[in-house]
């Protein structure tokens, strides 16, 4: 067991914490105010080179590993969960579906330009009539003039209408399930490729997610990553690191609403002393630290079973489900913290709290990850 | 990073697992019916070096590594949690030799305790210092090259079977005042003036015996003093660091323990013409169960890989795997009782025993309100 991080990890942390500290706490409030998408963020962190961390280093990638991914996207999310949201999307289930089943061509084509932030990824599997039951999905790819066509509806895609790439899933076989999906790379510029009116949403405000319409949307026999049938398992694959990157994202909503309440409660005088020494206080404060680093060791090794090429389907649902539900208990909590001031929108708390919804929700909703590790612990 | 055991982490656990699957896993219910100190138990460990693990070889053990204490304390408690604690209390009593002995105290205590021809016990608590430290009333007189102690302890776990106890008392002259000046002795037991009390009828580790002690002019020689005069608060709370993980780690096992059961159970258990493990209310009961236990090993495999590697934040990752397992204990204990139904109300099934036993995991070495305050008090510091 060596549970330190290497030196690379730790320089992966330094840098992100910087540019993090530097760039995106003082663009994080306006982002969810105005709900814009932080295009100034994205480039910064193309600069340093954080949009190609997964890819191989032969295909211009940073060729790190889930750990320092994971660490990567903690950091951001600590300030702003919607950059973190928007960087997550790209870096894993946009990008890691072409480096795990992509050919030669396709791996040349696409992987430079993601890697670089040239180009933005986004993953389009959820359609109206099939979320957690994603296989009996309706988009259908029909085979025409030695390609495809696609036809249907994606919904809650995120980069919708950012994203230069779609990794879109659908059925080959229609009525066949899981068994008749393929998967298809899809440029945001293909004619027949249209995305709806960004959402509004309780929170990460600044992410677009929108819904995308696949209208005679042609595509080539090139376009179609792995063999005809594999798409369900490809997109399985795709959401089990995913779901270390969501992980991640909620430890870092939570680790930066600990920090304010901290900070907070340390200043904060009630009583004619500060409420950092009311027990009641240091109670919440205790238990918020301790399930902030359960969430982050379960994560970190789901991200290292990765790593490693074992197996990890039931470290990663349990990562997402702990971490998730801590993430929605401790912004709560750290609003609490702060009282009436945590409920103005002039303080990150309130923010936070709706942030942290949404990741109890998506890449597979809480339910959903009971049912998976349900199943495991059945099978085991 | 890297979660995997060793190849002697991996040994010893399974060595652990199967032994204690064929021999303490059927003695577990009687040892709890009877309320008695399972002495074969005890023998068995010894034989198998079991309760030589907490000591490095250099002293008669054979490992010394907490997280390879962590994981033999864990599989232990997966079957019998009063078997555990032969190993546990074995470290605790020891410990304080360990950490502030002289080397011929060590060279002395530690090997008959290592071959488990001897047993360790700890006494630092009193009826009126339980958390608070301060409150101690047994009292150290010093006479020449001889320290005289008076006074009691209570909830000694195992004081009424060990050999060896390191005992605590104020070396101060303040009267009633707060303690502050506390040293620890080695008490051997045969020392005139030691006299175990009543043993104490409990909610569960029923086979362990919690001891009252008392000290009736107890002369115990100045060389058995460990470190120097007033070092022994200290002491005691670095004690306390190292042996957390090891409450954590029986608080994981008895989780484990009570899961396998209710997985089991819910296989074979069949209501409206199917097993209950496919109706979504169990499914999900289960998965949050495992979720769970998932966390709290995390951090007890984290504390234990902390003090192998002597991190300065031992004392709090100590009380947070300390805190997170044994809540964690509870939950998921009172859950397989609840999976297993009636039956799981019935002393016929170890459901109803796991959730006794691991109702203490929240209340000794620190209960749980004084992990949430240490947490607290470091979280506080290190940000300011």
């Amino acid at each position: 067991m060596d549970l330190s991080l290497t030196a690379e990890q730790l320089e992966i942390r330094r840098l992100v914490r910087d540019f993090a500290e530097r760039e995106v706490k003082p663009r994080a409030e306006g982002i969810d105010h105005a709900d814009e998408f932080p295009r100034d963020l994205i480039a910064k962190a193309a600069q340093l080179g954080l949009l190609g961390m997964v890819v191989p280093e032969a295909y211009g990638g940073a060729g790190l590993d889930h750990v320092a991914f994971a660490i990567f996207v903690e950091e951001v999310a600590r300030y702003s969960a919607s950059t973190a949201g928007i960087l997550d999307v790209h870096g894993s289930v946009g990008t890691e579906p072409i480096v795990l089943f992509g050919n030669e061509e396709q791996k040349r084509r696409w992987l430079p330009d993601l890697a670089t932030g040239k180009k933005l990824a986004a993953f389009a599997l959820t359609e109206p009539e099939a979320g957690s039951d994603a296989a009996h999905l309706k988009t259908v790819a029909t085979r025409r003039n030695g390609g495809y066509v696609l036809n249907g509806t994606k919904i809650f895609i995120t980069n919708a209408g950012e994203a230069q790439l779609y990794v879109v899933m659908a059925t080959t076989r229609p009525g066949a399930g899981a068994e008749g999906i393929s998967t298809f790379l899809v440029a945001g510029d293909s004619p027949g490729l249209k995305v709806g009116p960004r959402f509004k949403k309780m929170g990460l405000n600044g992410s677009a997610i929108a819904e995308v319409h696949l209208e005679d949307c042609a595509v080539g026999e090139t376009d179609r990553l792995g063999d005809e049938g594999q798409g369900f398992r490809i997109a399985m694959r795709a959401l089990d690191s995913g779901r270390i990157g969501i992980s991640a994202q909620a430890i870092g909503l939570a680790q930066g609403a600990l920090d304010d309440a901290i900070a907070y409660a340390r200043e904060r005088k009630q009583f004619g002393r500060p409420i950092a020494e009311l027990q009641t206080i240091q109670n919440k404060i205790a238990d918020m630290t301790v399930k902030v680093r359960a969430a982050r060791w379960m994560t970190w090794k789901a991200a290292a079973l990765c790593d490693a090429g074992q197996p990890f389907t039931k470290d990663a649902s349990m990562a997402k489900l702990f971490a998730t539900d801590a993430a929605m208990d401790i912004t709560l909590d750290a609003l609490q913290v702060f009282g009436g001031y945590g409920y103005l929108e002039d303080y990150p708390m309130a923010r936070r709290v709706r942030d942290a919804k949404a990741c109890q929700i998506y890449e597979g909703t809480n339910q959903v990850q009971r049912v998976v590790i349900a199943r495991e612990l059945v099978r085991a | 990073m890297d979660f995997s055991l060793n190849d002697e982490q991996r040994q010893i656990q399974e060595t652990v697992h199967d032994l204690c699957l064929e021999r303490v896993e059927p003695r577990a219910p009687e040892i709890d019916e009877s309320g008695e100190f399972p002495w074969d138990i005890k023998e068995l460990f010894a034989k198998h070096d079991i309760l030589a693990i907490p000591f490095t070889p250099e002293y008669g053990g054979v490992s010394g590594s907490a997280l390879t204490l962590v994981i033999a304390v864990e599989e232990i408690s997966k079957f019998c949690v009063t078997s555990s604690l032969i190993l546990s209390v074995q470290s605790l009593g020891s410990l304080p030799i360990w950490l502030a002995g002289s080397e011929t105290q060590k060279r002395h205590y530690l090997p008959p305790l290592a071959r488990g021809e001897q047993l360790a016990a700890y006494a630092l608590t009193e009826p009126g210092s339980g958390s608070d430290a301060g409150g101690m009333r047994t009292r150290a007189i010093k006479h020449g090259n001889t320290y005289v102690i008076n006074g009691s302890k209570t909830f000694i776990t195992g004081g009424s079977v060990a050999d060896t106890l390191v005992v605590f008392a104020r070396t101060d002259q303040d009267g009633d005042t707060p303690a502050r000046n506390i040293s620890a002795f080695i008490v051997e037991k045969t020392m005139p003036g030691f006299k175990v009390g009543k043993l104490e009828k409990k909610l569960g580790i029923r086979g362990s015996p919690t001891a009252q002690l008392f000290f009736e002019d107890l002369a115990v020689p100045a060389a058995n003093r460990l470190g120097n005069e007033g070092e022994g608060f200290k002491l005691a709370m670095r004690v306390l660091d190292h042996s957390r993980p090891g409450i954590a780690a029986q608080a994981l096992g008895i989780a484990e323990g009570a899961f396998d059961l209710a997985r089991r159970y819910a296989r074979d258990r069949r209501q409206f013409g199917k097993p209950i493990a496919e109706f979504q209310g169990i499914q999900f009961m289960l998965a949050d169960m495992a979720t769970q236990i998932e966390a709290a090993r995390a951090l007890t495999y984290a504390a234990g890989d902390a003090l192998d590697r002597q991190l300065p934040e031992i004392s709090v990752s100590s009380s947070m795997a300390k805190l997170f397992a044994s809540d964690t204990a509870m939950r998921v204990t009172t859950d397989a009782v609840q999976i297993l139904g009636g039956y799981g109300y019935l002393r016929d099934f170890p459901a109803e025993r796991m959730m006794r036993d691991a109702k203490i995991t929240q209340i000794y070495e620190g209960t749980n309100e004084i992990q949430r305050f240490v947490i607290a008090r470091e979280v506080f510091k290190e940000k300011a």
